[in-house]
């Protein structure tokens, strides 16, 4: 089996031939979104960080900056800066540009304002997609998909149906030599023994169970339940009692294979297999450390009916609650309610969404990108604002 | 490492055409497929067995219900894991859900009050 895709300079192959206006700083965004909106072809990437912030949090902006440059997805990249952050544009730049893509910059405060700013991004970026729409996709082996793994907006539907035929998809791309990422350790709270038992090793246990760890933490030195904010509201509203309800049913996204290694977040992967990634559960934050680590294309389950996708990466809609597919059918890709009703069996429909996800890769569009609903991005951060 | 842990816990994609689900057979809570009705006995698959509960109170689709009585202080086990624990006695039928269980992780609550 093949997809069709584009190749970059890199040896990437990308889903989608986007041309990326990233906004290296908050206080670009103004900017960097309207040059994308004047273009068709382009899209933004806008954020909240980026100043003001500790240098733990300044390096992962500039490291995030840079995974998503080199995103497979993006043919080009326009950098928007308003000029006296922290985030080190040049730096972004530089390794961007190191994959053989054009980037270019923009600084807000040497151009003369927002106006002549839009003005000279736009005409860039026009120049960029006219570049980037002579390229042809090209089949390739699914091995060069790199997948990434979401739920969210659970209910109940979740751990029975979805989750498990998205951990069948994944098991399908890791034997075809492909790439899958498991984010999402705030769940894994409560399932994280059962998923030790599937690292390649001991040491790479370890090391999943001390996210793990770092992420329970983080919750409870607040000094409240996780439960006012995991399960969320509406995951309690469908069903879902505690976080290890949630992370039992969670966990199933990752199939059978052995996850081979565990990164920090947003940090492309050096091997190929399942493999985790630090991230939080909520959508902007893991969708854009997902898309960081490299993912052309990501299947994202839901339950009560999740619409956020990703402004370059395809995001994949499936959900087991018909109810859902038939109230929510604008956000919704993949219907696998038939597992919950007893007429497909896991196999069956893990099979039947692997179809998809390759038309998907090969241009199919997502109904979040049918709807433009893709705006679900910030930068994931561990430290505070200050 | 051991291939198919996780996924021994999940259920067989077929016969969830039901009115319950119970995932395991040492699992106490079952799932609704449907909702369920108060004072209504449902009959549904529990591991080998067929169990048959009679609601207690009406239990909306994807909610959970005890499928056995169930005392305070105990595990409650769904997937064949503990998920929680109760914090009143649950009886057989009664929705088992957050207001008779409590969370075990990340309770920042509990650290708070030293204990």
């Amino acid at each position: 089996m093949e997809f069709l895709g584009y190749e970059r300079g890199d040896g990437g192959i990308g889903t989608r031939n986007y041309v990326g206006i990233l906004s290296t700083v908050i206080c670009g965004n103004e900017v960097a979104d309207k040059i994308a909106s004047q273009v068709l072809g382009a899209t933004a990437f806008l954020h909240h960080q980026g100043c003001c912030q500790t240098p733990i949090d300044i390096n992962r902006v500039n490291d995030v900056l840079i995974g998503l440059g080199k995103n497979p997805n993006l043919a080009a990249v326009l950098l928007v800066s308003l000029g006296c952050e922290s985030t080190n544009i040049h730096l972004v730049a530089d390794a961007i540009a190191a994959t053989g893509k054009r980037v270019e910059t923009i600084l807000i405060q040497e151009e003369g304002g927002a106006a002549k700013s839009v003005a000279r991004g736009i005409l860039l970026a026009q120049s960029m997609v006219t570049d980037a729409s002579g390229l042809k996709r090209a089949p390739f082996p699914l091995s060069e998909l790199v997948l990434g793994l979401k739920c969210g907006s659970s209910d109940t539907t979740s751990g029975l149906s979805a989750n498990p035929v998205v951990g069948i998809l994944s098991d399908l791309i890791v034997e075809a030599g492909g790439t899958s990422i498991l984010g999402e350790v705030t769940e894994f709270i409560g399932a994280e023994h059962l998923l030790a038992k599937h690292a390649k090793d001991e040491k790479t246990a370890r090391k999943m169970l001390a996210l793990v760890e770092r992420m329970e933490n983080r919750a409870i030195q607040m000094g409240f339940d996780i439960r006012g904010g995991q399960p969320t509201g509406g995951n309690i509203k469908g069903g879902l009692t505690t976080i290890e309800e949630k992370s039992l049913g969670a966990i199933a996204k990752a199939g059978n294979a052995p996850f081979q290694a565990v990164y920090e977040y947003g940090v492309k992967p050096d091997v190929k297999g399942l493999v985790v990634m630090d991230s939080p559960g909520r959508e902007p934050e893991i969708l854009t450390g997902l898309s960081a680590a490299g993912a052309n294309v990501i299947a994202f389950t839901t339950g009560r009916g999740a619409p956020q996708g990703f402004p370059f990466v395809p995001v994949i809609k499936l959900t087991g609650n018909e109810k859902t597919w038939k109230n929510l059918i604008d956000h919704m890709d993949f219907n696998v309610s038939s597992v919950m009703e007893g007429t497909e069996t896991l196999e069956e429909a893990g099979k039947r969404l692997l179809l998809e996800l390759v038309d998907v890769a090969s241009g199919k569009l997502t109904k979040a990108e049918i709807s433009g609903y893709t705006s679900s991005m910030d930068i994931y951060m561990v430290g505070p604002v200050i | 490492m051991k291939a198919g842990q996780v996924k021994k816990i999940l259920p067989k994609g077929r016969n969830m055409k039901q009115n319950a689900i119970m995932i395991k057979a040492q699992d106490n809570v079952a799932t609704a497929l449907r909702d369920l009705d108060a004072g209504r006995t449902y009959q549904f698959v529990a591991g080998k067995e067929t169990l048959s509960v009679t609601m207690k109170e009406s239990i909306a689709y994807g909610h959970k219900f005890a499928a056995v009585d169930i005392s305070k202080g105990a595990d409650i086990i769904k997937y064949g894991e503990i998920m929680g624990r109760a914090t009143a006695d649950i009886s057989q039928g009664a929705h088992a859900h957050v207001q008779n269980i409590e969370s075990l992780r990340g309770r920042g609550d509990l650290k708070k009050e030293g204990v």
